[in-house]
């Protein structure tokens, strides 16, 4: 980490993450806010540990509750003129459009950049295999997409000046590949101020009170922005065409980590197709890629996940080439990460060159090796005493996200349904409302802050039954021990349980499932039998974070 | 290069080393890893590439130099990425899975034979207990050995200067012992 605070220009091997760092940095940011959330993790570990060292100063840095608050707080801070960064998952933009969408009418003040990660493959997601790309098209907010970190660390410094010239936030799009991919990264001189950050509010109501009728005129200076950026994009080096050296009539569009495979793939076959390298997601550099487009026959496009760059250039090879075949998920799939051999086969196709793709089969079948809780996780003991209190055939289990989502693995397999972060509670209540059946939700602490205390309310509200089990291992295990409101060391002074019983919740206990064994049982066994909602808040922390 | 495993084994510890030591003999490198549930000890994987030039951090199918197992059988997981030529070498270490029966080191030498005839399997996690006295330092003996045996075609000064950088003080000198061991 040291290496990311190195005044110095030089050359140092940095992931994807830790180069957004770098370039906030070089770029004087003042204000960052984030909630955990893999494959963006990093960006707050590395934050988090910078400021605890040099308290507070040059820089303020928070792990928020949610990834709507770490929105919000950001775009205070850019509302008082600090430059901001913002950083989540892609299930975290989820949270926060709400605020992000009048955040784009209003604008910013101070230099506003929000990081959002997606995970195609879903290696360290649940829920979907979601991509962040439309956003762009519902907020109107401007899209970039890095393909290394070299990029990232660039597209950063670049974001921050963008959003100052037009006074919009911008959103840095990664992956998990581009998030996680490791190389040589220049680093540029940096300056780093030890004053305490103070912003200013001024008041202007016509930019931060977003009633209409004001409202539609903000709307309307929104897409006016975004012309004026459209020019800037096609102006961008961001977006650019590598010639051909051949006569081809095939060309290629790609962006992010495709690029990658592309540049490979055209190394391998030795061919040299044209390719535009698309920095901008949104908004297109419409003219350039007319102009691209304009004399070939075939245009590739070599996009992971859904064809909404394909559905682009469809729309416009109407208007500058109406005869040209735009081939994109007819040879790349739209499921799961974009792969080197994916765009070999395609662009051996397209280049009438041989590729078969190379088939090794095994006489033995490959063991699967499904994660597990740890050794001495505090989870077992809950564990056990769940399946000591009850017959699990005839209790539904409402799992979450959470390390606690392993709970449906064998040989525990206690997880009937499995969603987002807070829905155990709340769909717990609606199956409880459907059936009557008994139910036990389970929920992480981390996740009860984030979204869970709404849906607890509205159990005693609509007044259902379920069993609600609040796992309180004191930190934000899953995504790498990050602190939360009631975590180890905290100084709150919140406790879950008084906030359980202020929602209205009787029948409420905090236990040490790992030394009252017993307790855990017959507390399980006496609230499942309860005609009102129960709370029991299992608490010990997480072995990682456990005072030695 | 590709190294398998599961999480807990350094296996990230492997790739900085790598590439690391590849910087300073003045290569391209990209390399690519996996965060997040991979480390509740489920299968881990990871690439290191580097040369001339190098575009994408991940290895094209069948397209691996060496794959690298720090456990023996999720070693098999390379097996997507190999072809005649690749380099299987493998600690001997088996991890069993819960509620499955392992699989042998026979069993698993001799399916990567049938794709590949350079299959290592090197009993890494006993020369070091019995040499050191520990087990952990097995992946940084299998990364030493592929070096001074020129399976990774780096210099073993630039592998042990990137030791010094990567690997915390207080581990350092276990792991240089470890280094040295290797060179038998
Ligand atoms: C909206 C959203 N943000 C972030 C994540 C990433 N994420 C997955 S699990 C998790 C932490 C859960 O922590 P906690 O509820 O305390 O459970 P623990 O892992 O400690 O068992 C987070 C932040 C997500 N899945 N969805
Ligand atoms: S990280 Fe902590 S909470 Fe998660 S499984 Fe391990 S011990 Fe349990």
């Amino acid at each position: 980490m040291q290496e990311l605070l190195d005044k110095n220009p030089g050359r140092k091997i940095l992931l994807g993450n830790e180069a957004i760092c770098r370039g906030a940095l070089e770029s004087g940011v003042q204000f960052v806010s984030t909630y955990p959330g893999t494959p963006a993790s990093e960006i707050g570990n590395i934050f988090f540990d910078l400021t605890r060292e040099r308290n507070g100063k040059g820089l303020y840095f928070e792990f928020s509750t949610n990834e709507k608050v770490a929105m919000e707080a950001g775009m205070g801070a850019s509302f008082s003129g600090l430059k901001t960064l913002i950083a989540m998952k892609n299930f975290g933009l989820n949270v926060c459009i709400d605020s992000l969408l009048p955040f784009v009418y209003a604008g910013t003040k101070g230099p506003t950049v929000i990081i959002v990660a997606d995970d195609p493959s879903c290696h360290s997601s649940a829920q979907s295999e979601e991509n962040t790309r439309p956003i762009a098209f519902l907020a109107h907010i401007p899209i970039l997409e890095p393909s290394d970190p070299q990029e990232c660390k660039d597209f950063v410094k670049l974001g921050f000046k963008i959003s100052e010239q037009f006074k919009i936030p911008i959103i840095i799009r990664t992956t998990t590949r581009v998030a996680h991919q490791k190389m040589p990264v220049v680093l540029d001189k940096m300056e780093r101020s030890n004053e305490k950050i103070v912003g200013r509010f001024v008041k202007n109501p016509r930019q931060f009170i977003t009633l209409p009728p004001r409202v539609l005129e903000m709307k309307k200076e929104l897409l006016e922005k975004i012309v004026k950026i459209k020019s800037f994009s096609e102006k961008s080096s961001l977006n650019k065409i590598e010639k051909s050296s051949g006569p081809y009539k095939i060309g290629i569009i790609t962006s992010g980590i495709s690029y990658l495979y592309t540049k490979e793939a055209l190394a391998e076959f030795n061919v040299s197709f044209p390719v535009l390298k698309l920095g901008f997601f949104y908004p297109l550099p419409e003219l350039k890629i007319k102009k691209f487009i304009k004399g070939l026959k075939k245009v590739l496009i070599v996009e992971e996940l859904e064809p909404f760059l394909e559905q682009e250039v469809e729309r416009l090879a109407k208007e500058s080439n109406c005869k040209l075949e735009v081939i994109g998920k007819k040879m790349i799939t739209e499921i799961g990460e974009m792969r080197p051999e994916f765009v070999f086969s395609a662009v051996a196709k397209l280049s009438g060159e041989k590729y078969s793709q190379p088939k090794n089969t095994l006489q033995i079948s490959i063991p699967k090796r499904l994660p597990q809780l740890c050794p001495g996780c505090p989870y077992w003991s809950v564990i056990s005493a769940v399946k000591k209190a009850v017959n699990p055939e005839e209790v539904i289990f409402g799992g979450e996200i959470g390390c606690y989502m392993l709970f449906g693995n064998p040989p525990v397999n206690m997880q009937d349904y499995l969603f987002c972060m807070g829905s155990s509670m709340g769909i717990g209540h609606g199956i409880k409302k459907a059936t009557g059946q008994k139910l036990i939700a389970f929920i992480g602490d981390s996740s009860f802050f984030h979204s869970g205390i709404p849906a607890l309310i509205n159990t005693v509200f609509n007044k259902s039954n379920p069993l609600i089990i609040i796992l309180n291992n004191e930190t934000t295990a899953m995504t790498g021990h990050q602190p939360h409101p009631v975590s180890v060391g905290s100084d709150t002074g919140i406790k879950i349980e008084n906030i359980v019983r202020a929602c209205g919740v009787k029948n409420a206990k905090t236990i040490d499932p790992t030394t009252n064994q017993e307790e855990m049982i017959e507390t399980i066994k006496d609230f499942l039998s309860k005609d009102d909602v129960s709370v029991i808040i299992a608490n010990h922390p997480c072995k990682f974070v456990a005072k030695k | 290069m590709m190294v398998t495993g599961t999480g807990g084994q350094g296996l990230i510890t492997i790739l900085q080393i790598i590439s690391e030591a590849a910087m300073i003999e003045g290569y391209d490198i990209k390399t690519s890893e996996l965060h997040g549930l991979s480390q509740r000890g489920g299968s881990v994987e990871v690439y290191i590439r580097f040369g001339k030039k190098v575009y994408s951090p991940l290895i094209p199918q069948g397209k691996a130099d060496l794959i690298m197992g720090l456990e023996a059988q999720e070693a098999l997981k390379g097996v997507y990425f190999a072809n005649p030529k690749t380099t299987f070498l493998i600690n001997e270490n088996i991890i069993p899975i819960p509620l499955k029966k392992p699989l042998t080191k026979n069993e698993i030498s001799n399916s990567l034979k049938k794709i590949s005839k350079n299959v290592f399997m090197i009993p890494a996690k006993e020369i070091c207990r019995e040499k050191l006295g520990t087990e952990v330092v097995a992946g940084t003996y299998l990364l030493s050995w592929a070096v001074f045996k020129k399976i990774i075609p780096l210099e073993a000064l630039s592998v042990l200067k990137a030791l010094k950088k990567v690997i915390p003080p207080k581990h350092l000198e276990l792991n240089i012992k470890t280094f040295e061991l290797a060179k038998e």
